[in-house]
């Protein structure tokens, strides 16, 4: 990846003084032969920044769609360690963030544990990390480490946080707060949870970091709602689906040109 | 209890070991809590209301009446004399075979139902293996009248069948966990009950079956567990002229019934046992990871995939051991092995005609150890056995059947 790309923050905060609502895509490394070309695509739709699924037997927080896209990747031999190698020299233009869970970044490097895991995402050129099974009461060593290797920590924030929890998260966080819509784990649903922009509202009383809802985020349609509140969205089973599928990476592309362009006319 | 003074000298007799974990919910460096946010606050309710619980007269009073008028405790402890004989040692039986739905998990059953009454909620969720835990938590919904939803693997939904029909007679809903890469095992059903619990908090406790899954879960299932080895002292103190035996001894899934049975031995000379199945021996042939919300020992590749494991006890077949059990493992006070399920399958035919007892698969696992201990001379002859036997074969006639065929 390039170095000519900001650090997740300065890049989202940049984008955020324009005036754009932020779109960021999840894709399953390896979903597909040709996912690589997925992430390029999105890039070049408009999304702002690409967040990559490392694929973990038991996903805890993970819902069928994401499920499969996991099952789909493994059964491929899709593996943690030469996915993230197929990232380094990738230059999209837009920052990538990683997300797995806290097993793969533990055993990623067995000997150097999560340390380790941020020191090979940086080696590889990804700008920021998410694990969701890393809360704030874990994750003391791997903030340390992801903040001297200019590796954003994305912490979430549920709708279940009291204020002092949000705040806390809030300000351990880099790069963005991720703000989980509702107290359900991914999936399509057919409506944004009201919890989606309570919590976002709540959160950016809280912090100037950029707030991203995700979660559920299933139509354009949510994803204009949630950004009355929040500065962006996070889209994953919907984009997923349609792998699953069968569609081709092209038409997942035109799909996230179609949040891009929904977005941008919303957003003003 | 016995008069006599008990020789310490012999072996080093560790004052802390199981103790309550520390803050973070850690035994040495494993356990802690490794949660989504959305289950923070719930993880942390739960811990608040069994700290509250636990030193509370009127819920120790009500649990301890439940387990005497409702589960039928204490549970006898049964000197097997044919069994004796033939191995040349003393055997032991604690036995929770004959606790109410046959193993000992409607000890920690219990407790956690009466604790999800104490904070409101309305469900139980749980995972069951062998579905023995899944029995048990539909049990106590039933007598508490909460609802309940018991999570299963595919492959065991199929391979315990009568548990199933159990389960829905006493009202529970039991839903079978398939997942795109897994074999539908306890690993499936303990991820389907986490995603259940991110969906339900607000309604639903989390009844987790074993040692295992985050703060406060491996402290607190022990701790109800606990019953166990207190009875089982108490029983050896009456029984045995050197008070406690020489070697305890217990099977290890999760390791919910050796942790109570060891709670109650840990401060004596008693040489600690636990026994896991050979295809799923998570202490010895595990590697450090985090799972289910828990750091511990996981089988695993060298791909960071947790790897499915393998026993003809369903109750054994998880990747994981709760971290208590490492961390006893790490400071040498309890030592754990594995058995073949063709040792076990022997170990329950012979104590099956010498005893009149028929052991569930995953007690004959320890039942395993001890007969080839005393048979290679690592249970010195005359020495004294206590084996826990978590629980009664009835559920796995069908599995004994297929494969004595
Ligand atoms: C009879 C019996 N024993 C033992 C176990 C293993 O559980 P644990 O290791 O928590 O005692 C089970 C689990 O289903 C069981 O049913």
């Amino acid at each position: 990846m390039s170095v000519a790309v900001a650090t997740l923050e300065h890049h989202l905060r940049a984008a955020r003084a324009d005036g754009r609502r932020l779109l960021i895509p999840y894709v399953m490394a390896g979903v597909v032969p040709d996912w690589l070309d997925l992430v390029r695509g999105a890039a070049e739709a408009g999304a702002d920044a690409i967040e990559i699924g490392l694929p973990f037997s038991d996903p805890m927080l993970d819902g069928p769609t994401v499920q499969q896209a996991a099952a789909l990747a493994t059964g491929r031999g899709a593996r943690p360690r030469p996915l993230l190698d197929s990232l380094a020299g990738l230059d999209v233009g837009v920052p990538l963030v990683v997300m797995t869970y806290a097993n793969v970044a533990m055993t990623l490097t067995p000997e150097r544990g999560v340390g380790g895991f941020v020191d090979y995402l940086a080696a590889v050129g990804v700008r920021g990390v998410i694990v969701p099974d890393l809360p704030l009461e874990e994750s003391a060593e791997y903030l340390a480490r992801a903040s001297e290797a200019e590796v954003a920590a994305v912490l979430l924030a549920a709708p279940s946080c009291d204020d002092e929890r949000c705040r806390e998260i809030a300000q351990a966080s880099s790069g963005f707060v991720y703000c989980m819509s509702s107290m359900r784990i991914t999936g399509e649903r057919a409506d944004l949870a009201t919890t989606a922009r309570e919590t976002a509202r709540r959160l950016k009383g809280m912090t100037d970091l950029p707030v991203v809802t995700g979660f559920g985020i299933s139509t354009v349609a949510h994803a204009v709602e949630a950004c009355a509140d929040a500065d962006g969205v996070v889209v994953g089973s919907a984009f997923m689906r349609m792998l699953v599928d069968g569609a081709p990476v092209a038409e997942v592309v035109d799909a996230v040109a179609a949040f891009r362009r929904a977005l941008s006319s919303a957003g003003g | 209890m016995s008069s006599r003074v008990l020789d310490v000298s012999a072996t080093e007799v560790s004052t802390d070991a199981m103790r309550a974990p520390d803050a973070a919910g850690r035994f040495g460096r494993f356990g802690g809590r490794y949660l989504p946010e959305a289950l923070m606050p719930a993880a942390k309710a739960v811990e608040a209301a069994f700290r509250e619980a636990w030193s509370d007269a009127a819920f120790t009073t009500e649990y301890r009446r439940l387990l005497a008028t409702y589960v039928g405790r204490p549970t006898p402890l049964t000197e097997c004399a044919r069994l004796s004989e033939a191995l040349g040692v003393r055997v032991l039986l604690k036995r929770e075979d004959l606790a109410h739905t046959g193993s000992h998990k409607i000890n920690n059953v219990l407790g956690q139902a009466l604790l999800a009454q104490r904070m409101g909620k309305r469900k139980l969720i749980a995972e069951t293996g062998a579905g023995q835990h899944g029995v048990a938590t539909a049990t106590a919904a039933a007598l508490l009248g909460l609802a309940c939803t018991v999570y299963m693997g595919q492959t065991d939904v199929r391979r315990q069948e009568l548990n199933v029909f159990r389960m829905e007679l006493l009202g529970a809903e039991v839903v079978p966990v398939t997942s795109a890469n897994g074999v539908g095992t306890l690993k499936e059903a303990t991820n389907g009950a986490l995603r259940a619990w991110v969906n339900e908090t607000e309604n639903a406790h989390y009844c987790v079956g074993s040692t295992m899954g985050p703060h406060p879960y491996p402290w607190m299932v022990r701790e109800f567990q606990r019953v166990i080895g207190d009875e089982a002292r108490a029983q050896c103190a009456d029984r045995l002229p050197t008070a406690v035996p020489d070697v305890v001894v217990a099977c290890v899934g999760g390791g919910s019934n050796a942790a109570g049975t060891f709670a109650g031995f840990v401060d004596t000379p008693a040489r600690l046992v636990g026994v896991e199945a050979a295809g799923g021996s998570a202490v010895d042939k595990g590697k450090l990871g985090v799972l289910h919300g828990f750091m511990s020992h996981f089988l695993q590749d060298d791909d960071s995939q947790v790897l499915e494991a393998h026993s003809i006890s369903a109750g054994l077949d998880y990747p994981g051991v709760g971290p208590e059990h490492v961390h006893l493992a790490s400071i040498g006070r309890v030592h754990y092995t594995s058995v073949t399920d063709e040792q076990a399958m022997r170990a329950l035919k012979l104590v099956t005609r010498t005893e009149g007892i028929l052991p569930a698969l995953e007690s004959a696992h320890a039942l395993a150890w001890v007969v080839d201990a005393a048979a290679t001379g690592e249970l010195p002859a005359g020495s004294t056995v206590l084996v826990t036997l978590s629980g009664r074969g009835d559920k796995d006639i069908h599995q004994i059947r297929e494969h004595l065929r």
